[in-house]
């Protein structure tokens, strides 16, 4: 068994996870987000095995690196996170809804990273501009950040979703949205998942700058890719300011949280596809 | 300071708002240099944009955005927001930590957002005492004080915390000034010492050494003297098995006045610091003349000269005449060359000989021995950047700052005990300035420990 198989596998469990979180929203049978929990449990453990095997795979190759060096492996890597991040939330805050609007994320990132024509998913060597310790630490640090703030854009989409539908006139008790945990609990959640998100964002922008100061004598040289996660930074610091000092809550947060993703989505993708600069590395 | 609070100006950078307007519009600014290519020659945006959007851009700098006046003006403004808005904050903040604890009234208490009351029996100094240790036990170091006929106990916990926002603030100021400290424009503008701070390159052949450098600068750039020399000893690159390059590395020496002071190997990801001068390895280039390294097999004698392809070289020293007619390259790289070889008697010897590889030549004169190398120039960036360390303390500020100001808070406790008709009452109360969930939680928590002894 080789590590693409594995991938294959945990992109099918993710899949599927997908189908019964939504049969949970659809349907309201609780056996069905269960369902959807373990199966997002099992493609996680299988996909953890997954990237390590891929990783001993590279050594066998005589490349040994990190997984964590081409748009590949970040995909992959940025569905790890992802899940991750959900699941302990899950966990942590018992609301399996939230599945419903974060599972289709992890879904559509594995299947793009297996189907797509622009993404090779073979195991290349480094070449000397990625041969540093600072790749994990930096690759690591942005793709929690990452997986923090789509969690944080899903947690928004369901805000609003609930919202419009408390705001019609006769909300009807078999409403999809009644599943849906209080809006001020979802309002909380997504500040704590974009207070996280900042965090590790911060954490993963100052290590790409040491690490460009490393290879190349400059810790911020304003390409795309660096110039995109500082816009990123300033739009989330002004949705906590906003929110610390302006009192902005619910409604405009949520707005401000699925903004930011697509940012950190342009960030990640359109910088690589879009516009040119010292990331290349990432387009392949 | 209060005529200074009533001044508009005063209060305009101190207000939330201007940061908040100023962050939206870093944010957006910044995309304008993403989108349109940067640090190009002015012909390129006539050509691209037409000549009127090239003025209009050449008007704003939009060439070099980020180093335009009104980027670096937004910027600026944006330290002035940070600097005034935890000027007139801070003073606020020591007051909360240096408030005393014990200065509320029971009747404050009954307030609090947070609370509960307990009736427990057994004489007050016996509560008192019970109180006291379980707040103790949980490392509540609590202050007492008689309030009437009562006991009031207060305690708090992370009142520092309230500093970590502006530790975050802080460390982007000193982000700020170590990124002035180490820009070459302040460096030869406002210090007029070009070589305090400078970006710059070099680029080296095999063999020979420098003493200076020339400055990357969009206004020409100028040479700048190192104070010591650097010589490239060799250049060497490696392939993978799939052609793609596995590493690039110049092996250096630095002279000072002439004698060798240190060789070492310089790759990508592992610069050289010398004297606070940092050289990477950031490009190189195949040189047009090849190194030839001539022999004769019995060791009478002996030559390396440098070669350019098709022209033909003699060596009188040997007795022979040789030269490159052609080669096999990849990409930019020899692999193989093919060598003319006389030593004037009969037919020359014409055949490929693999780079670097050493080939022996069959004469009637005798053997000779030949090795084409293939020589290389070492391109090195070269910086000079006495701000990084303080940048980079400042990126520790901020992460250090940002871990406080989220993830620790400051929470107090106060009990009031009474005593009342067989026992004592006693009125819990708390607050915590972030995570008021997660403290709820804790301070009931608390209190049901209380209760568990008591049964």
């Amino acid at each position: 068994m080789d590590s693409s198989q594995l991938f294959g596998i945990s992109m099918i469990a993710y899949i599927l996870a997908t189908a019964f979180y939504l049969g949970l929203f659809l349907f309201k049978i609780e056996r069905f987000g269960l369902i959807g929990t373990l199966l997002t449990l099992a493609g996680t453990c299988t996909l953890t095995v997954a990237i390590g095997l891929r990783w001993h795979e590279s050594y066998q190759m005589g490349v040994g690196h990190a997984p964590l060096t081409n748009m590949y492996e970040s995909l992959i890597f940025f569905a790890w996170c992802t899940t991750c991040f959900y699941l302990a939330l899950e966990y942590r805050f018992k609301a399996r809804i939230m599945g419903t609007f974060v599972m289709p994320c992890v879904a559509v990132a594995m299947a793009y990273a297996s189907f797509s024509d622009r993404i090779d998913s073979r195991i290349n060597p480094l070449v000397p501009a990625l041969q540093s310790n600072w790749l994990i630490a930096h690759v690591v640090t942005c793709f929690i950040g990452y997986a923090a703030f789509a969690v944080a854009g899903a947690l928004g989409l369901m805000y609003l979703l609930k919202q419009s539908e408390a705001n019609k006139p006769q909300p009807g008790s078999r409403s999809l949205t009644n599943a849906l945990p209080p809006l001020q609990v979802i309002d909380d959640l997504t500040y704590k998942a974009i207070v996280f998100g900042f965090m590790w964002l911060t954490a993963g922008i100052i290590t790409g700058a040491v690490w460009a100061n490393e290879a190349w004598g400059t810790y911020w040289s304003w390409d795309p890719k660096e110039t995109w996660s500082i816009i990123t930074w300033f739009l989330y610091a002004l949705t906590l300011h906003s929110r610390f000092t302006r009192g902005w809550r619910g409604r405009r947060i949520a707005w401000l949280a699925l903004l930011g993703t697509i940012v950190v989505f342009f960030t990640y993708f359109g910088v690589n596809f879009l516009l040119s600069g010292l990331h290349s590395y990432g387009s392949a | 300071m209060t005529t200074l609070k009533k001044n508009p100006l005063f209060a305009l950078f101190a207000s939330v708002q201007l940061a908040l307007f100023l962050l939206f519009l870093l944010a957006s600014t910044s995309i304008i240099g993403t989108i349109i290519p940067q640090n190009k020659p002015i012909a390129f945006y006539v050509e691209q944009y037409g000549f009127k959007t090239a003025r209009f851009f050449q008007l704003l700098d939009i060439a070099d955005m980020y180093n335009s006046w009104w980027f670096l003006g937004l910027l600026t403004l944006f330290a002035i927001n940070l600097i005034i808005c935890s000027i007139e904050r801070i003073p606020q903040v020591i007051r909360l930590v240096r408030r005393d604890i014990l200065a509320v009234t029971p009747e404050q208490l009954i307030k609090f957002p947070l609370r509960d009351e307990r009736h427990l029996a057994g004489e007050m100094p016996v509560v008192a005492d019970r109180v006291a240790t379980l707040l103790e036990k949980h490392g509540w170091r609590a202050q007492e004080a008689t309030v009437g006929s009562g006991r009031m106990y207060g305690a708090e916990k992370g009142k520092w915390s309230r500093f970590g926002l502006y530790m975050v603030h802080c460390s982007i100021l000193v982000i700020l000034a170590g990124a002035l400290l180490g820009s070459s424009t302040v460096a030869s503008k406002l210090f007029h010492d070009p070589l305090f701070a400078f970006k710059g390159s070099v680029t080296l052949p095999e063999g020979e050494q420098t003493d200076h450098i020339y400055a990357h600068d969009h206004r020409g750039g100028g040479r700048l003297d190192l104070g010591f020399a650097l010589r490239c000893d060799d250049f060497s690159i490696e392939f993978y098995s799939n052609g793609m390059p596995k590493s690039y590395r110049s092996k250096v020496t630095v002279l000072e006045s002439g004698a060798p002071v240190l060789t070492t190997v310089i790759e990508v990801n592992k610069p050289l610091t010398y004297k606070g001068i940092t050289f990477y390895q950031s490009s190189y280039q195949p040189d047009r003349n090849y190194q030839a390294i001539l022999k004769k097999k019995d060791g009478s004698a002996e030559t390396t000269a440098r070669i350019p392809v098709a022209q033909q070289i003699d060596w009188p020293g040997g007795g022979v005449s040789y030269g490159i007619i052609n080669r096999e390259r990849q990409g930019e790289l020899t692999r193989r060359l093919k060598i003319w070889f006389s030593d004037g008697q009969g037919e020359p010897s014409i055949f490929w000989v693999h780079a670097d590889q050493e080939a022996a030549i069959e004469r009637t004169s005798g053997t000779y021995l030949l090795t084409i190398k293939q020589r290389y120039a070492t391109g090195l960036q070269v910086t000079k950047d006495p701000g990084s360390d303080l940048v980079y303390g400042g990126c520790l500020l901020m992460l250090v700052g940002l871990y406080i100001a989220f993830f620790l808070s400051h929470r107090r406790i106060f009990v009031f005990i009474q005593p009342e008709a067989r026992g004592c009452h006693l009125l819990f109360a708390g607050d915590a300035n972030k995570n008021k969930v997660g403290f709820e939680k804790y301070f009931s928590q608390l209190i049901s420990k209380l209760d568990r002894e008591t049964e």
